[in-house]
């Protein structure tokens, strides 16, 4: 990780009587071409959360507006029933789409991982959904959950004429169809992460633990898993990260029903900023979304730099 | 005698050895032969209906092996179904997802690669803490900007174009292009750089001589990367455009939203197919290295 000094090439420099244009430019030129970027990304970061954050603190209603009122949006935005709900939802989604994410992805990467044949093609199959939008996603199978012309119709007229299945048109399950989504969606993402890690695992420590006798299932469990123990966390983090942002596949399964059960955070935000003309307290909801994801983030980026820090020590 | 005890328990053995090993391929490519059908399905299900007829689904359901064969859903959902008014299909919001995706990938893909390259070869006091500042980028979720957004696209004149969405996802792509690319660069040898550069070679001519050509896995990656996560995007698209405007991935929330009582899922399926057709062909197309950069760049 050694650097380039910037003004490596000074010597050279001295020795004639001033820079000369190619040299002024090649100084210049790092700085030139990352100014846009810097100005565009700090704006946009900074400036930006800022901005929503002063707006979450007015009485902002159909337009922007900036009388202060202090945390009048938060209380309000706390004390309502869909808000709730909607964070609650967030919670209950999170914990399954992660586990059952995780376990599918796991399951798949071992199986692959097992020397089988055609890998590329079972790898391909697997992630594919990945390149697919959550609209494509969350509009095939909010079909395949519709009652009269999906998977209920295709079982009752295999004969179990009295199968039920209408996940996402019942309030108390709908959530269950977006759970059953979303891990269809990404469990292949979290199987390629996993694959990865199988794959770097020192062979030799595999060998080994086969020559003492272990069988497969133990050496997974005994020395492959804990030893890819940091990739387990890195895909957590990834998938919560997807669960707090989730718009796209609610927007596109249930748009946020029967009646309010399927509202999540991302979906509060939109309909408040741009559907009931609420923007302050709106603003308050982007904001929270915004903890959310510092809560989870922000200590995971101390703990690898934590790590970093110890494994770089001599 | 012994002899042919000893060789008997050998084969005992080496044949239940084999049948389990037999037994464990056989549950492995079962459970793998499984969850591809799973996997498939939808798309397989997606494709089916599109050609296959109105009646026939409506009769038989959107499961069932097709009786009927038809490309006229196709056509319609192209060019001719309504959506919300307008009846010209989804090709204008195929277009403007085009015209949106290319240019934005594109750009934000150049930036990241020079910043990449600054960042990585050209190392001052402070960039690393530049750095880890354009990182934050990566997990801004986008209903924060949202308002912020509205209010400069308004200012600027491109509310309701697809000029504001390119420069949106331009902005929004920096910091993951950046990413990518520096973790890639930071692996060329500093040594080239400095041989390079004692040969007299200055910044651009570095970039051209010596990144560039090495740069094409890092730039398929970070190419499929952006395509697909700009044809994707949703929130942006529903929220700034509207009509006409609109990306593909609004339109189709528009079109299977719209409350018709017959569903008419043959074109809805050639729709969803039109909409999914360009970031799998990428993904196809590039899949090799998609699952090789995915990993890399999400492990570092």
């Amino acid at each position: 990780m050694s650097t380039v000094p910037m003004d490596a090439g000074r010597n050279s420099a001295s020795a004639a009587p001033g820079p000369t244009w190619r040299e002024r430019i090649t100084r210049i030129s790092p700085i030139l071409i990352l100014a846009p970027s810097l100005a565009a990304s700090f704006v946009y970061i900074f400036v930006f959360t800022i901005w929503t954050l002063y707006i979450s603190l007015s009485n902002s209603s159909l337009l922007p507006s900036y009388g202060f009122v202090g945390l009048d949006n938060y209380v309000s935005l706390w004390s309502n029933r869909r808000w709730n709900i909607a964070y609650s939802n967030l919670f209950f989604f999170s914990a399954f789409y992660i586990v059952g994410a995780m376990g599918i992805g796991l399951l798949l990467a071992i199986l692959i991982d097992q020397r089988v044949r055609g890998e590329a093609i079972w790898r391909t199959i697997f992630l594919y959904p990945l390149a697919v939008s959550f609209i494509v996603t969350g509009t095939v199978w909010s079909w395949l959950y519709n009652p009269t012309d999906g998977i209920q119709m295709l079982v009752r007229s295999l004969g179990w004429t009295d199968f039920n299945f209408a996940l996402a048109s019942d309030r108390s399950t709908a959530i269950y169809a977006i759970i059953i989504t979303g891990i269809w969606q990404s469990s292949g993402f979290a199987m390629a992460l996993f694959l990865a890690g199988l794959r770097s695992v020192d062979q030799d420590l595999i060998k080994a633990a086969q020559i003492d006798g272990a069988s497969t299932f133990r050496t997974y469990r005994r020395v492959i898993l804990p030893i890819i123990s940091p990739i387990f966390l890195a895909v957590a983090v990834v998938q919560i990260q997807f669960a707090i942002k989730t718009f796209d596949l609610v927007a596109a399964l249930t748009r946020g029903g029967p009646g309010i059960s399927t509202t999540f955070p991302a979906i509060y935000v939109y309909d408040l900023m741009f559907q009931r003309g609420q923007i302050g307290e709106g603003a308050a909801a982007a904001m929270m979304m915004l903890a959310a994801l510092a809560v989870v983030l922000v200590p995971y980026a101390l703990f690898v730099v934590w790590r970093h820090r110890r494994e770089s020590r001599p | 005698m012994t002899d042919a005890t000893i060789a008997a328990v050998h084969d005992r053995e080496a044949a239940a050895a084999s049948r389990r090993h037999f037994v464990s391929r056989t549950v492995i490519y079962a459970l793998l032969t499984i969850f591809a059908v799973i996997y498939l399905a939808p798309l397989l299900i997606l494709v089916f209906n599109s050609f296959r007829e109105q009646p026939e689904i409506a009769q038989n359901g959107l499961i069932a092996f097709p009786r009927s064969f038809q490309l006229k859903a196709w056509a319609e959902a192209w060019s001719t179904y309504c959506i919300g008014g307008t009846c010209e299909g989804m090709r204008r919001n195929f277009l403007n997802s085009l015209w949106m995706a290319v240019p934005a990938t594109i750009l934000s893909t150049l930036l990241g690669a020079m910043n990449g390259y600054v960042l990585s070869k050209w190392r001052f006091k402070g960039s690393e803490v530049l750095f880890t500042l354009m990182l934050l980028g990566v997990f801004m979720p986008g209903q924060i900007a949202l308002m912020p957004w509205a209010f400069l696209l308004g200012k600027v004149g491109l509310t309701n174009s697809t000029y504001g969405l390119i420069l949106i996802h331009v902005v929004q792509g920096i910091s993951f292009t950046t990413l990518f690319c520096r973790n890639y660069y930071v692996s060329i040898p500093d040594d080239l750089i400095k041989a390079a550069r004692i040969d007299g070679a200055g910044f651009w001519r570095i970039f051209r001589k010596i990144i560039l050509p090495l740069s094409p896995p890092i730039l398929i990656v970070t190419v499929i990367w952006q395509f697909t996560g700009i044809w994707n995007e949703y929130l942006f698209g529903v929220v700034f455009t509207s009509g006409r405007e609109q990306p593909i991935t609004a339109a189709l929330v528009a079109l299977t939203a719209s409350g018709t009582n017959v569903r008419a899922y043959d074109v809805m399926s050639a729709a969803v197919l039109i909409g999914a057709l360009p970031p799998l062909l990428v993904y196809f197309l590039g899949g090799k290295y998609f699952v090789r950069g995915l990993t890399q760049g999400a492990i570092k």
